[in-house]
């Protein structure tokens, strides 16, 4: 089982899931459901249908293991749960639970093996299913991939409905009639006569009966809260300055700490002198670390302000220091032997290019940092028993492991509490934070501290978003693109990420040509190859991971074949479209923003659609080019996603990924010198602002059976959209992020 | 020092160059006000000094002369100002922490015009970032609240 379980994580990678070929299960293991956490704290009368329900005379708790990152996933989880359960929404509370195998990931394998997420062909069914097996063997609790939904949908509704006629079976041994008679509504069973029974009621007696097992999930025409607009569960909290976060958190005998790093990161600190601290007021502690310095003091303000008056000698970066370097490393990987993967041959490219028009043209993206709004904290407490860890984090079993590995102790004895967090984007899954709060509070054992990063060591220690060119080759003939040669090089932040999670994987990396290789047309020859650039800085999971730079590459350069060719950049794409949910999103948008429509002389349009983590997402922009400059007027965006399951925060949620695109696709870039990040704060990494947003009109598209995630698949196809509909308006092709470096925005 | 907070006097031992945003949040326990950026970059920590919005990390506890009212002075769960309701209704909030400066920037803009026009808001707002996306429901909650404050 150990063994089995180090070569499951080896073999694992969040974002871009990779497997050697060969692993094996005993079918014993993977036919083993694990363990239902909520049974060992189960108290007299607590009954415990499986990992999500709980009920006691005091009341219904949900647990929504999916950490809340924004996204509305605690909402969601307990709306799924309640359906079946056949609950309102007011009568519940929820808990994200103690972290536990039995929350696996059943969705991440999807998108994690290396075929196209509409291809049922056998291989990729087969390598989905062994990714499947993985997960559940590791336990692999994550929130990432865009998989809360696809992992709920099904598993949520079941476990509801397992409780639901568990609770009818208690009631119809209390009552002596057959189960068949009873109803449930409004969290109880409702006898023929009318009479209710309380869930509460029933649980001790619900508590002494096996779990009923076969149950028959409702029809969608009999759903009363799936599909629905409701309100969110924590609308109110968010709107009254009652919802509590990580950062807020307090208990008695806590002292506050902040740190400084080496902002060349991963590099050590050579030395340092905190005399000029050290006496300052509400300074309780400097503590040294092998990477920095870290101050407890009784006030965070307190903390950070002694930390500006140390003097710190840091280490040179491990990488280049200077971003020239970094570009110069991209440009000289498009070599056979940085050649990750072929992705794509369809046809014969070099044939293709020998003949027709050809159009050349190179693209960048940059480095991009997460920066949610809520800065990294952790409040911890070691003990020699146990380690206790406040803070919001995706990988919650992960964080287990790795702090048990850290303090040589068990991973029983890590106990990771699960906050709502301020916004994430894929910052959350990294450690740092973690590591550091257990670093200085293991210094002071038996106190809690909460460690509070200021903005800018925020920045200085986030992992970007990877770097990246593309160089695009094609060819059209008689008013139609005919050929594609799209070769993109980036770092590979799934390798940088998985080495930190200590589980290198063997493989290609599914994420460099993520959104361009997949893409759903049908043109005549294509290829899409994946170079991966040695690692220079560290990067990381960046919201919606590789699609992000792929899919501006691949909509750039289509956009530029089609106007060469000289045909409509909507009417080109839908003729090229080989896959009728990529066909219907672009019908979608092409009805919704009136494509073809006059605009006036300085506006233009532009469209793109990109398939990420399974969900075709299909764009329109329309841009005015006006005297102070680009005004971005509408963006018109439609998905299919299969079901909407909360329509209310997927419009949120969709129009907040065109904004984190089209806001960073403008203005946002992180450039290193002397070897740091030289964008410290918002001044000089802001994304959108207000001022800058467009209308925004947002369609979830419901044809397919399968049932897919919504936080990512908005984010890439904004970037090219946006540059194609710059062009459009004034001729101006943009090939490399940020835009604002060559056009001036309103 | 004394400061008055939600209508409650605090008497708080602190150097007169402590942020109050510091004060507030460590001192005094009061976190719906949020630290975002420490720069007046990011509205977060936008609270009232006598009704008008200030970004309390960049007001020095010592130059405080008026009083203060934070998110939770403005209204509660049970007694909702117009602005908080509007939140509600429109539902903007995603991960909800630039929200409190974010409602506390429009309810400080409705104070000081009572109508204004989708510039005057885009302008009034641009200050407050929010990296979830939500503008569009921050530009009709505003608007709504607005009509809210007219019909009052």
């Amino acid at each position: 089982m150990g063994r089995i379980k180090t070569i499951a994580r080896r073999s694992f990678l969040i974002g871009s899931v990779a497997i050697a070929g060969g692993v094996a299960f005993g079918a014993y293991l993977v036919k083993r459901d694990p363990d239902n956490p909520l049974s060992a704290d189960a108290a007299e009368g607590d009954a415990v249908f499986n990992p999500w329900v709980k009920i006691n005379a005091d009341g219904i708790t949900l647990v929504t293991p999916h950490t809340d990152l924004g996204q509305g996933a605690a909402s969601m989880q307990a709306m799924l749960i309640a359906e079946e359960l056949d609950v309102e929404l007011d009568q519940i509370t929820t808990t994200p639970g103690k972290p536990a195998a039995a929350y696996y990931n059943t969705a991440l394998a999807s998108e994690a093996v290396p075929f196209r997420s509409n291809d049922d062909g056998f291989a990729a069914q087969a390598m989905r299913n062994t990714m499947g097996a993985v997960m559940k063997v590791l336990g692999a609790q994550v929130t990432g991939g865009s998989t809360s939904v696809p992992d709920s949908f099904d598993k949520l509704r079941q476990a509801g409905a397992v409780a639901r006629e568990t609770l009818k079976a208690a009631a119809a041994q209390e009552t002596g009639l057959d189960a068949g008679q009873l109803g449930t509504e409004r969290g109880a069973v409702i006898l023929p006569d009318g009479t209710r029974i309380d869930y509460t009621a029933l649980a001790a007696r619900a508590a002494q009966i096996d779990p009923v097992s076969d149950v028959t999930l409702r029809d969608p025409s009999q759903w009363r809260l799936i599909g629905k607009p409701l309100q969110r569960l924590d609308i109110v909290a968010k709107s009254t300055g009652t919802q509590t976060y990580g950062i807020d958190l307090e208990v008695d005998g806590m002292v506050h700490a902040s740190v400084r790093m080496n902002p060349r990161k991963g590099a050590p600190m050579l030395g340092y002198d905190a005399t000029a601290a050290e006496g300052m007021r509400g300074v309780k502690q400097i503590v040294a670390l092998p990477y920095g310095v870290a101050v407890i003091a009784d006030n965070t303000w307190r903390a950070f302000r002694a930390l500006e008056e140390i003097e710190i000698d840091w280490a040179q970066a491990p990488y280049p220091s200077e971003q020239a370097d970094h570009w110069a490393a991209v440009e000289a990987s498009f070599t056979p032997e940085r050649l990750d993967k072929e992705w794509r041959n369809d046809g014969d490219v070099e044939a293709a290019l020998e003949k027709g028009d050809i159009v050349k043209a190179e693209y960048r993206a940059p480095y991009v940092a997460h920066q949610p709004l809520e800065p990294l904290s952790a409040l911890v407490t070691v003990t020699p028993e146990r380690v206790d860890i406040l803070a919001s984090h995706q990988l919650p079993r992960f964080v287990h492991q790795r702090i048990a590995a850290r303090l040589e102790m068990d991973d029983g004895q890590i106990h990771l509490h699960n906050q709502y967090a301020g916004g994430s984007f894929g910052h959350r899954l990294e450690f740092d934070n973690i590591d550091v709060a257990v670093d200085v509070a293991r210094e002071v054992p038996g106190t809690p501290v909460k460690l509070t990063f200021r903005r800018e060591e925020d920045f200085a220690q986030d992992y970007n978003r990877q770097i990246g060119m593309a160089r695009g080759r094609g060819a059209h003939a008689g008013g139609r693109v005919t050929a594609v040669d799209l070769d993109i090089a980036t770092v590979s932040a799934s390798r940088s990420q998985s080495k930190r999670l200590g589980a290198p994987v063997p493989g290609p990396d599914t994420q460099i040509a993520a959104g361009a290789w997949n893409m759903r047309y049908a043109v005549p020859d294509l290829r899409v190859r994946a170079y991966a650039v040695p690692e220079l800085a560290p990067t990381s999971s960046w919201r919606s991971v590789g699609a992000s730079t792929a899919g501006f590459f691949a909509e750039s350069f289509l956009d530029e074949l089609i106007h060469a060719a000289g045909a409509d950049p909507m009417a080109e794409r839908l003729r090229l479209a080989n896959d009728p949910d990529a066909r219907a999103v672009l019908e979608a948008v092409a009805e919704m923003s009136n494509w073809g429509s006059p605009l006036g002389p300085k506006q233009g349009r532009g469209v793109a659609l990109v398939t990420s983590f399974g969900v075709p997402v299909a764009e329109v922009v329309e841009v005015t080019d006006t005297d102070d400059g680009i005004k971005i007027d509408h963006v018109w965006v439609a998905a299919e996603v299969g079901r909407v399951v909360d329509p209310v925060t997927f419009e949120n949620v969709v129009a907040g990924g065109v904004i984190w695109g089209l806001g960073h696709a403008m203005n946002s870039e992180i450039t290193y010198s002397d070897g740091r990040a030289e964008q410290d704060n918002y001044h000089l990494s802001e994304g959108m602002r207000l001022h800058q947003c467009p209308v925004i009109e947002v369609r979830g598209l419901e044809n397919n059976s399968t049932v897919r995630g919504i936080g990512e698949p908005p984010v890439p196809p904004a970037a090219p959209a946006l540059a194609n509909a710059i062009f459009a308006a004034t001729g101006v092709r943009l090939r490399e992020m940020p835009f604002h470096k060559s056009v001036t925005f309103v | 020092m004394k400061l008055n907070v939600n209508g409650s006097p605090h008497d708080v031992d602190v150097e007169d160059d402590m942020p109050l945003l510091w004060v507030l949040r460590d001192e005094l326990g009061i976190k719906g006000v949020k630290y975002g950026c420490g720069i007046a970059q990011c509205g977060a920590c936008t609270v009232h000094v006598d009704g008008v919005a200030v970004r309390s990390c960049q007001l020095a506890a010592g130059d405080v002369d008026g009083d203060i009212t934070t998110i939770e002075g403005l209204g509660t769960p049970d007694a909702l100002h117009a602005v908080q309701a509007a939140w509600i209704e429109h539902q903007v909030a995603q991960c909800g922490y630039c929200q409190s400066g974010q409602i506390m920037q429009a309810a400080s803009l409705l104070d000081l015009n009572a109508t204004p026009t989708d510039d005057q808001i885009d302008q009034a707002m641009s200050g407050n970032l929010c990296r979830c996306g939500t503008y569009p429901r921050i530009r009709a909650a505003v608007k709504t609240a607005a009509t809210k404050l007219q019909g009052a």
